[in-house]
């Protein structure tokens, strides 16, 4: 046998970063915050931050500005449908990989 | 206190005893009586648990996997077709590890429609990884429901309990009732393993990938293939846990005392008849009545079906010339799987060190088909008296009228 070392009967797991595995891999739409339209970053105040509140996964920084960390976004896009100002942009992954290329 | 009452009530007052917390059912005959009485016993105060009414067995089990992950005792029972409406909640809860505990009152499925009497119900959930016990009359129904609670919660598998539907679950017999005092000696507060915990957020039983991984302390967190295996070795060792709970409960209430075998003259016999549930008693009639006429011949109930005790069955039946396997259910297109399994045992248990008892495969009383006694002695005698024990009868079928 190898290692077994957690000890549970069951599948168990404890919350915390990276615990469903690297989720950006499945990532089809990347989500692209536009700073000229997003109000915080506009402003430099700390406002807003739906985007921050509404994404599942917890990956969009409450800071000056927004940043979204791509290894664990999925690209759900539930942060640019919630966006009161427009800012994000889902983009197609092949797109920019092909453009990276 | 001796009472005379139904095996449906026989199951409630269990339950009772036991101190479930939580009831979610949905009714179904022959099930409808006993989940009426729980109703009865949780509105009327005698009984301090809640009552989830639901709008199906699905969601009956589901709600029971809930509750036990919230950290209560929970009960459920079916029937049939419900249990089969269940079916993909009853491989969660046994790879979840929850100790539920369910009745399951015996009866034929469809289709055709019949709401009588069968095992093909519980047989066919035979490999989702749940304990199954299967009791003889009304006494064995209020101590197994019991027992099955302990067991559940000793190693965090989940317990079909499984009784003849209208046999036991509609007839009225004597049964004692057991003190709750003595129940409470015997079966303590439900200390979940697994349960929700606000302290100490987890996620439970949530996907797994082909291989293990680390978890986010960096140790290796089982994949399915660790959590599965882990259920066939506990469900294993659950045959041992079963004897000390047996041998606990018969110290407490003077009675019982065989968690995988209820044989009755088999000790000198060459020709042992098997089978589950009710019918095991009736072949007592049949045993007592060819011991009359000279067939030294017996009779063993198998109470333990999952996990299999396969040493303890092999080893009542191994010195026997004749195995008769009477079976109320069958796996199609082969033959019954009680029958398969204690061929199975046999062959294990004996491997090249003696000749094997011949077996012979008997399906009676499906949907609830008569089984006559006449027709039994006359089963058991063909075997005894048949010249050559080499070649067993290929499945045989009583009762059938075609
Ligand atoms: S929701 Fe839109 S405007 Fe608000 S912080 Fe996020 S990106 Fe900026
Ligand atoms: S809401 Fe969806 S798309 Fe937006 S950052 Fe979160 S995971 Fe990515």
């Amino acid at each position: 046998m190898g290692t077994r070392t957690c000890g549970h009967k069951i599948s168990y797991s404890e919350p915390g970063p990276g615990d469903g595995g690297r989720t950006g891999s499945w990532r089809v739409l990347r989500p692209i915050i536009n700073l000229d339209r997003c109000t915080p970053a506009k402003r430099n105040t700390k406002a807003c931050f739906i985007c921050w509140l509404c994404c599942p996964d917890g990956v969009i920084s409450r800071s000056l500005p927004p940043t979204i960390n791509y290894q664990y976004c999925k690209g759900c896009g539930i942060c640019a449908e919630e966006c009161p100002m427009n800012a994000i942009e889902m983009v197609e992954e092949v797109s920019l990989i092909k453009e990276e290329k | 206190m001796y009472t005379i009452e139904s095996g449906n009530v026989a199951a409630a007052l269990g339950v009772k005893l036991a101190g479930a917390q939580v009831i979610a059912a949905y009714p179904i005959t022959p099930q409808t009586p006993l989940t009426e009485k729980l109703s009865e016993f949780i509105e009327s105060r005698e009984m301090d648990a809640q009552y989830i009414p639901v709008e199906s067995e699905h969601s009956a089990l589901a709600v029971c996997i809930a509750a036990s992950t919230a950290g209560a005792r929970a009960f459920t029972a079916t029937s049939a077709n419900g249990l089969l409406y269940m079916h993909e909640q009853i491989h969660w809860a046994a790879g979840a590890r929850l100790p539920l505990v369910m009745c399951v009152v015996n009866r034929g499925v469809g289709a055709p429609w019949t709401v009588w009497n069968d095992h093909q119900d519980s047989i066919s959930q035979r490999d989702t990884g749940w304990i199954q016990m299967y009791v003889c009359d009304h006494q064995q129904i209020v101590d197994t429901v019991i027992k099955a609670f302990r067991l559940a919660e000793a190693v965090s598998i989940p317990v079909m309990v499984c009784y003849d539907g209208y046999l036991l679950s509609h007839t009225y017999m004597p049964f004692d009732i057991p003190d709750q005092k003595s129940v409470d000696g015997f079966l303590s507060p439900y200390r979940p393993e697994y349960a929700l915990d606000p302290d100490k957020p987890a996620n439970f039983n949530t996907v797994t990938l082909p291989d293990v991984r680390a978890d986010i302390h960096g140790r290796m967190s089982h994949g399915y293939m660790e959590v599965r295996y882990l259920l066939q070795e506990d469900m294993r060792k659950a045959i041992d846990v079963a004897g000390d709970i047996e041998k606990r409960f018969k110290q407490i209430f003077g009675r019982g005392g065989e968690p995988y075998v209820e044989s009755y003259r088999c000790e000198d016999a060459e020709f042992i008849a098997v089978s589950m549930g009710s019918l095991a008693y009736q072949l007592r009639d049949v045993v007592d009545m060819l011991r009359d006429e000279g067939y030294k011949v017996g009779i063993a109930a198998i109470r333990l079906y999952r996990p299999f005790p396969d040493q303890a069955i092999a080893k009542t039946l191994e010195k026997a010339k004749g195995v008769i396997v009477f079976e109320k259910a069958l796996s199609y297109g082969y033959q019954g799987p009680l029958c398969a399994d204690i061929q199975s045992a046999l062959y294990a248990q004996s491997n090249g060190r003696k000749k094997r008892p011949s077996v012979y495969p008997y399906i009676l009383g499906l949907g609830g088909r008569e089984i006559k006694t006449g027709d039994l002695i006359n089963a058991v005698r063909r075997v005894c008296t048949e010249t050559s024990t080499d070649t067993p009868d290929t499945l045989g079928w009583i009762g059938l009228k075609i």
